[in-house]
């Protein structure tokens, strides 16, 4: 906007959406009448400057997609003569370019997954070998009638124990030609699966501040039905109850009332370190008496492998996340805690605390693995937090933000392809 | 004894139309232990004296500490890969021509065009029949 009018500004003064208007200054809807009128007159320009634009848009469109397949005839010099004699049907040619080209970009993706994706490359692998296992060991059964009996007793097992760890493969396997699927839908993934039980629980878990065990709880939790999704609970809720032991839940509350919910004045007073104090602040009860805490914790590749959400900011499930989250800005500067605040899309406004910390006890030796985690609540505008911190506008997900103007974008939204 | 020379000597028959050699030596070099059990087992049923390697780091070495008649060679193995290794191998005067079974559990085309640029004397895919590793071995040691 030229005038410096925000968007959300212009967008109530004529009484539609921010997103619609977004929608509309990309030329993806075409309007006219009242609302034209309406935004010439809060601009200050002619009618006529408006949608000369939008023109000029649509007859780009035109020109890439009469360029893209080459042959058909179509007669360049006539596009204008095309878009002002039958613009309905200009826009729906220009509109199947678009598709068009989203759905080459998706099949591009795919292939490409189908090609390079370590998962399947690794999962075909482990296949391949235990079916070869299972093949020689079968044979040799089946055709060694004067086996001996301590061999027939040890080729049995390794049948039996190649053929649950093929059963295995092929469970995650096919799990994950479902997630490719559903792609933004359901759980699949044993990570998803143990995410999923998490969240059903609210994060909060009653019986183990009371001192039960992990197992007790999973053996009793019907959605987590396969050794890898158990696995990764079982490792989730040992660390919810190291956390716990740590940081036992009554004194934490009463300390979180005095200093505040700080997580930064909550590790000191306790001698714990951020990660796990931002942890424990994203599972107390949710009864109201402490802020609703969002947390995402990512390793060292940027993956995120811990996701609380909450209402008015999401966590992409698949993909990358947006990288301007401070979650990134403390990845790039280990062991320097980062306070700001995030405004999304829709303006509305999070305080965020990350950390980047190592997680091994390999102090020499080994890989050094660290974590970083970004702890979250919603604030209203007005607080004193929202002033003093460094404000990052940031999103969920590249492919369903909005932004036009974003310099970290890697690749368009599909909210841009939506006509 | 006579009934115990059954269905194995008999299947490898059908395939090589030979005998089985004996007190041949064969140096396996695998980390899937059930693949290395029941290989194992095939090959000594035959005759072979059979020695085992699961670690790709020091696979060269090994094949020099035994010196065997031929080498089964695994692509994917653990710290080095199977291609170089036979590289290697084929780089040393006394293994330059040493018999070398491939296998491998991963796209085919590509690692069989691998294999023979390198100089592997056999390629076979996962999975493999027993009888088919038996058959190439002792074609390898011009059984």
């Amino acid at each position: 906007m030229n005038l410096g009018l925000r968007q959300a500004e212009l967008a109530r003064r004529v009484g539609i959406s921010a997103s619609y208007l977004n929608l509309i200054e990309h030329n993806r809807r075409r309007i006219g009448g009242k609302l034209l009128l309406d935004l010439a007159a809060e601009l200050g320009v002619e009618v006529a400057t408006l949608t000369e634009g939008a023109e000029a848009a649509l007859l780009g469109s035109l020109r890439s997609a009469a360029e893209r397949i080459e042959g058909t005839g179509a007669d360049l010099d006539r596009v204008e003569d095309l878009a002002g004699r039958f613009p309905g049907w200009a826009q729906l040619i220009a509109a199947q370019d678009r598709r068009i080209t989203g759905l080459e970009e998706t099949v591009d993706s795919l292939s490409d997954r189908l090609t390079h994706d370590p998962f399947l490359s690794e999962s075909m692998h482990d296949i391949l070998t235990t079916v070869s296992a299972i093949r020689s060991t079968a044979s040799i059964l089946a055709q060694t009638p004067d086996i001996e009996a301590e061999w027939l007793a040890r080729f049995h097992d390794n049948v039996f124990h190649d053929s649950r760890r093929l059963s295995d493969t092929t469970q995650e396997l096919v799990r994950y030609f479902d997630q490719i699927s559903r792609e933004e839908t359901g759980f699949s993934t044993a990570p998803d699966a143990a995410a999923d039980f998490a969240e059903a629980n609210a994060y909060h878990f009653p019986e183990l501040e009371a001192g039960a065990t992990p197992e007790t709880l999973i053996d009793r939790a019907a959605s987590l039905t396969g050794e890898a999704e158990r696995g990764l609970a079982q490792a989730y809720l040992e660390r919810y109850c190291a956390d716990a032991q740590r940081l036992p839940l009554a004194p934490f509350q009463d300390a979180c009332a005095r200093l505040d919910h700080d997580p930064g004045r909550l590790a000191a007073e306790f001698g714990v370190d951020l990660l796990g104090v931002f942890r424990r602040l994203a599972s107390l009860p949710p009864d109201g008496a402490a802020p609703d805490f969002g947390l995402v914790i990512c390793d060292g590749s940027g993956t995120l492998i811990f996701r609380k959400a909450l209402p008015g900011f999401s966590l992409p499930r698949y993909g990358a996340a947006c990288a301007l989250w401070p979650l990134f800005q403390a990845l790039m500067r280990p062991a320097q805690p980062l306070r700001a605040v995030m405004e999304t899309p829709d303006e509305l406004r999070f305080l965020a605390h990350a950390v980047c910390l190592p997680v091994t006890g390999a102090a020499f030796d080994g890989p050094q693995i660290v974590e970083a985690a970004m702890l979250f609540h919603r604030i209203d505008d007005r607080t004193a937090e929202a002033s003093a911190a460094q404000v990052f506008r940031v999103g969920t997900s590249c492919r369903i933000c909005a932004r036009s103007d974003c310099a970290a974008r890697r690749e368009p939204s599909i909210l841009r392809h939506s006509t | 004894m006579a009934e115990k020379e059954s269905t194995d000597r008999r299947d490898a028959d059908k395939v090589t139309g030979g005998r089985p050699q004996m007190g041949k030596h064969v140096l396996l070099i695998e980390d899937e232990p059930n693949i290395i059990e029941a290989i194992r087992f095939i090959l000594e049923r035959d005759g072979w004296r059979v020695s085992t390697h699961s670690d790709g780091a020091d696979a060269v070495e090994a094949v020099g500490a035994h010196r065997p008649d031929v080498v089964i060679l695994d692509v994917m193995l653990p710290n080095r890969s199977g291609f170089d290794i036979l590289k290697e191998l084929r780089g040393h005067d006394g293994t330059a021509a040493l018999p070398v079974l491939m296998l491998t559990a991963k796209g085919q085309s590509r690692d069989r065009a691998l294999a023979e640029s390198v100089g592997a004397s056999r390629f076979m895919t996962k999975p493999f029949s027993n009888q088919e590793v038996l058959a190439s071995v002792r074609e390898l040691t011009g059984g």
